[in-house]
């Protein structure tokens, strides 16, 4: 193996096979204190409804535990542990005082249905983090009920069918360019609109002229990421805004890139009519190796009526409590309030920041992914040279006349200690290489990333087969998918 | 900025780099007339300690130090401390969703664990990695059925979750999806005679809830036999997890949408939660959500990767099973962690403790009122029926540091003045009997101070 690796170095990780395997009757990790109230006799209180066993449920000791997660967790890449440029996806550092505080007693033990007079404090995180958001985002109203940025496009077009047919006609479809994320296709046949792709121009931006020709009134709204996948701002957007305003339709905005604009430009101000955050993208709350998230919609004035219930709101007597009686609304999108507990770490990583950190904070995340556009140009074709904002698309057109595609490139990348960035996406690029830095990442990090992506082209040239094997330095070489999936296999079970 | 690892020279050696001169450069492409020129209305950048504070703060004025008997579909189990130890490492915690498997083998061992110990409650073949929460699983488990009978309309029963009734509304009413509710009968169980009139040849599914909404087990065979003679699939949501250590789980049922929260995640004001989809392996085309499958490295050696993704979003777009994308991994590796620590034998005690202690509880409400629905066997919670108005009670029980029962009047008006109590392995004889007692006593007046002090030790 060539040696120009610098940032990472093998070392041995533990073998751990899996917890059924080391499950021995009579092992336990548990312990109940004694029974305070009567012994029951539960096949008296549950009759056939009782349950006799519990199969090959495991059976272990804590110390087996605490090695076997902690034997799993060394396989993992982190954030924890370097750049994880994966494009769209956000990955900046989680700072651990959002988890401290999302434990504290009375916020990570509050019933959702206690009482409002003892829920104030939930209530107030609730309002100031909706408030946080509205300022950011320049809209005029939030719901904070979604799950995740899916669930919160899901939200986001209902309330714009709820517009639509409170004007009369709910309209047909939905725009949606052909750069963008597959969420937003699946989300409007969920709420049953026809999705009609729009081409994206030279530029890599919508093709206005399309639009024009597209646009008409049988579009409910245009799903918008901006800037888009490509990193791109798209600068025509109040010309795309009026277009479809003059024609009745709204312009909903995807904000899984949000981190590119926060503090800077506001997509109310530009003439956005709803759109979703993932605050586990731009605030800064855990990926979790895929989720919670949280996708709270915000929207203008037009669609407020059509929030999802219930809604915070200021008391006659100065208290905070939820309105249910919302006669226009969608209804609900999810039992509760949301995912709580990642308002709370959004709420703590503005607080951290302030409007001058937020700030910066974009400043840097744009920065880096310019600063790694400059480092590899050439070293990778650019399909469009369009500005750059927080992440920049590559293909592997070079490459691919050595028979290395971009998934081998990302794999190369494993051996070099990092994260691979995003692979094949956006489809408008044949072999995407989608790179998001965040401004999480130091000067230091990103020049040997620089580094290790030249070094990865200059074995491509020399060495194609490394490239095309690789990884070479982790637990698991490039795993069966196809045997996976034809004869799949998705629980264990004992043998016999 | 504590969190950015940049010194104003590193920006501008990079600026420099770049070929700029500054950093408003970088953002040129955005048309001067949208830029903000002020700065964001925020809270001012606050130390950490201070941080620390306003979340204490908040804590203070959020029920710190109350007793509660409340359930309803968010329930209060102890958490294992090692819960925390172990989803708290970086490895789990700041990783993304596991697409690149040969660094990912660690989330991805940990979801297929999970999916087998699903399966293995449940009784089901094949479980996903999860969905966001019972609600929204009830509702996905319902749009499968959808798809996998062709037919569209769907009976539901009025003692499921009336949240979850409500988002599966929301859900169906722009899919084309008729909803219809049958009703329950006196034992609390789902009335089967109104269940036979509300199935057409047009239902796709019944959706039930077992432990239903008032804590009543459901005759789930017999609601299966009657869907299924009507070519109906049957999906049934759990709501509370633990009653899988002691009651039989719906094995008759083609669907079960899941809420997990019970195993080892923490009430959190109602988020963020665990749902699952369990099913037949026959189905499991049609289910929504990431699938984590064992298969062989190209040495032969065990490992695992994401798998079935032909039926997700960014495959299939417009044709997906479901939008969802990002689901809630942590949440379920903590619900993982927590069906390892009691398995097959401590899920089995911890749910006697919890039926033990409800039945008590019930007993002693017993004594002096009314507990709705005897003749039908329930896990942990009970409607207890009074004369007086619950949110009366339940002013007077706060006033002790005590949460009452959840009043039903907003969900359930026919049943007058009832409340839905809920006791867990947490919930202790002494908060049990004073509850009891100051449910008993309506002509009570604001406590003495004796009786205060006393109540006080009670709950604390």
């Amino acid at each position: 193996m060539k040696n120009r690796i610098r940032k990472a170095t093998r070392h041995v990780n533990q073998n751990e096979g899996l917890i059924f395997e080391k499950s021995s009757s009579g092992k336990a990790a548990w312990k109940l204190p004694p029974l305070d109230v009567p012994e029951v006799d539960a096949s008296k209180l549950l009759g056939s409804a009782e349950r006799k066993d519990l199969g090959s449920m495991p059976e272990v000791s804590e110390i087996e535990i605490i090695r076997h997660f902690t034997r799993l967790s060394t396989w993992n890449y982190a954030i924890d542990l370097g750049m994880y440029p994966l494009g769209s996806c956000t990955m900046k550092y989680n700072p651990r005082v959002n988890e401290a505080v999302a434990r504290v007693e009375g916020i990570a033990n509050g019933h959702p249905y206690q009482p409002e007079k003892i829920s104030q404090g939930a209530l107030n995180i609730l309002k100031t983090l909706s408030e946080c958001l509205i300022d950011i985002t320049g809209m005029d109203a939030i719901t904070m009920q979604p799950a995740a940025g899916a669930h919160g496009e899901m939200t986001g077009l209902l309330m714009v069918r709820a517009y639509h047919q409170s004007q009369g006609n709910a309209r047909k479809k939905i725009l949606i360019p052909d750069s963008a994320h597959g969420t937003n296709p699946a989300t409007a046949a969920m709420v049953n609109y026809a999705v009609e792709n729009l081409k994206s121009d030279a530029r890599g931006m919508v093709d206005i002229g399309a639009l024009e020709a597209q646009m008409s009134e049988d579009v409910a709204a245009l799903m918008l990421t901006n800037p888009n996948t490509l990193g791109v701002f798209e600068q025509d957007i109040h010309k795309i805004a009026d277009i479809l305003h003059a024609k009745g339709g709204l312009l909903y905005m995807d904000g899984a890139n949000m981190n590119a604009l926060v503090g800077k430009v506001r997509p109310g101000d530009f003439g956005v009519d709803v759109m979703h955050l993932n605050l586990h993208k731009t605030f800064s709350t855990p990926h979790g190796g895929g989720g919670p998230g949280s996708g709270p919609v915000a929207i203008k004035k037009i669609l407020e009526p059509f929030l999802p219930t219930p809604v915070v709101v200021t008391k006659d007597d100065g208290t905070l409590g939820f309105d249910y009686n919302r006669p226009h609304s969608v209804g609900r999108v999810r039992a509760y309030y949301g995912n709580f507990g990642m308002f709370v770490r959004a709420l703590a990583y503005i607080q951290a920041n302030g409007p001058e950190g937020l700030r910066q904070t974009t400043e840097d995340a744009v920065l880096n992914a310019n600063y790694i556009r400059k480092g590899l140009e050439g070293a990778y074709d650019l399909p469009y040279s369009t500005a750059t904002m927080h992440e920049v698309v590559f293909s592997d057109k070079l490459q691919a006349k050595k028979g290395v595609r971009t998934m081998d490139i990302a794999k190369r990348l494993i051996d070099y200690g990092f994260h691979p960035y995003t692979t094949a996406f956006p489809l408008i690029v044949p072999g995407a290489l989608m790179i998001e830095p965040t401004e999480s990442e130091s000067k230091e990090e990103m020049d040997l990333f620089i580094d290790a992506m030249k070094s990865i082209a200059e074995e491509v040239e020399e060495d194609p087969q490394t490239v095309l094997d690789a990884p070479h330095s982790t637990r698991v070489s490039r795993l069966d998918e196809t045997a996976a999936a034809r004869k799949p296999i998705l629980r264990w079970k004992p043998s016999v | 900025m504590r969190y950015l690892p940049k010194s104003p020279a590193d920006r501008e050696a990079m600026l420099k780099t770049i070929g700029l001169g500054s950093v408003d450069e970088l953002f040129a492409p955005i048309p001067a007339e949208y830029r903000l020129s002020r700065d964001l209305k925020v809270p001012r950048q606050m130390a950490e300690s201070e941080i620390v504070d306003y979340f204490r703060q908040r804590s203070r004025e959020n029920g710190e130090g109350y007793t509660s008997f409340l359930g309803a579909g968010a329930y209060a189990h102890y958490r294992p401390v090692i819960i925390d130890s172990l989803i708290s490492r970086g490895e789990f915690l700041t990783a993304y969703t596991p697409y690149q498997a040969e660094i990912s083998q660690g989330t991805l061992q940990s979801i297929f664990e999970f999916q087998t110990m699903i399966c293995e409650l449940t009784g089901m073949e094949v479980a996903n990695a999860s969905m966001y929460d019972g609600s929204t699983a009830a509702a996905e488990g319902v749009m499968m059925a959808v798809r996998l009978t062709g037919r569209r309309s769907v009976v539901v029963a009025r003692s499921l979750h009336p949240e979850y009734r409500e988002v599966l509304a929301t859900y169906a009413t722009h899919q084309g999806m008729p909803l219809s509710v049958a009703g329950f009968g006196e034992n609390g169980r789902l009335n089967l005679k109104e269940l036979e009139k509300s199935i057409t040849p047009e239902t796709a599914c019944v959706l039930i809830q077992s432990p239903n909404f008032f804590g009543t087990i459901e005759d789930v065979a017999a609601i299966a036999e009657v869907a299924h003679k009507h070519g109906a699939m049957l999906v049934v949501s759990i709501a509370e997890a633990v009653s899988l250590g002691i009651v039989e789980p719906p094995r008759e049922a083609d669907v079960i949408a899941m809420e997990a929260q019970s195993f080892g995640v923490p009430l959190g004001f109602g988020g963020p939660y665990c749902g699952v989809i369990a099913t037949r392996e026959k189905y499991v085309r049609q289910m929504p959500g990431r699938l984590v499958g064992q298969t062989v490295d190209k040495q032969g050696r065990r490992g695992f990767v994401l798998t079935l993704a032909t039926r997700e979003q960014h495959i299939r777009r417009e044709k997906a099973t479901s939008n969802i994308c990002t689901n809630q991994a942590l949440v379920a590796l903590m619900v993982n962690i927590f069906m390892t620590v009691y398995g097959k034998v401590g899920l089995k005690e911890l749910a006697r403790q919890n039926l033990a202690k409800a039945a008590y509880t019930a007993e002693q409400f017993a004594k002096h009122g009314k507990v709705l629905f005897a003749g039908a066997p329930r896990f942990n919670e009970f409607v207890v029926q009074t004369k007086e108005d619950p949110h009366a009670i339940n002013s007077r029980l706060l006033r002790h540091k005590i949460v009452g029962g959840l009043p039903l009047n907003k969900f359930y008006p026919e049943l007058r003045n009832a409340a839905l109590w809920c006791c867990t392995e947490l919930t202790t004889r002494n908060s049990i009997d004073a509850a009891v007692r100051l449910v008993a006593d309506r002509d009570a007046s604001a406590p003495s101070t004796k009786e205060e002090a006393g109540v006080e030790e009670v709950a604390r």
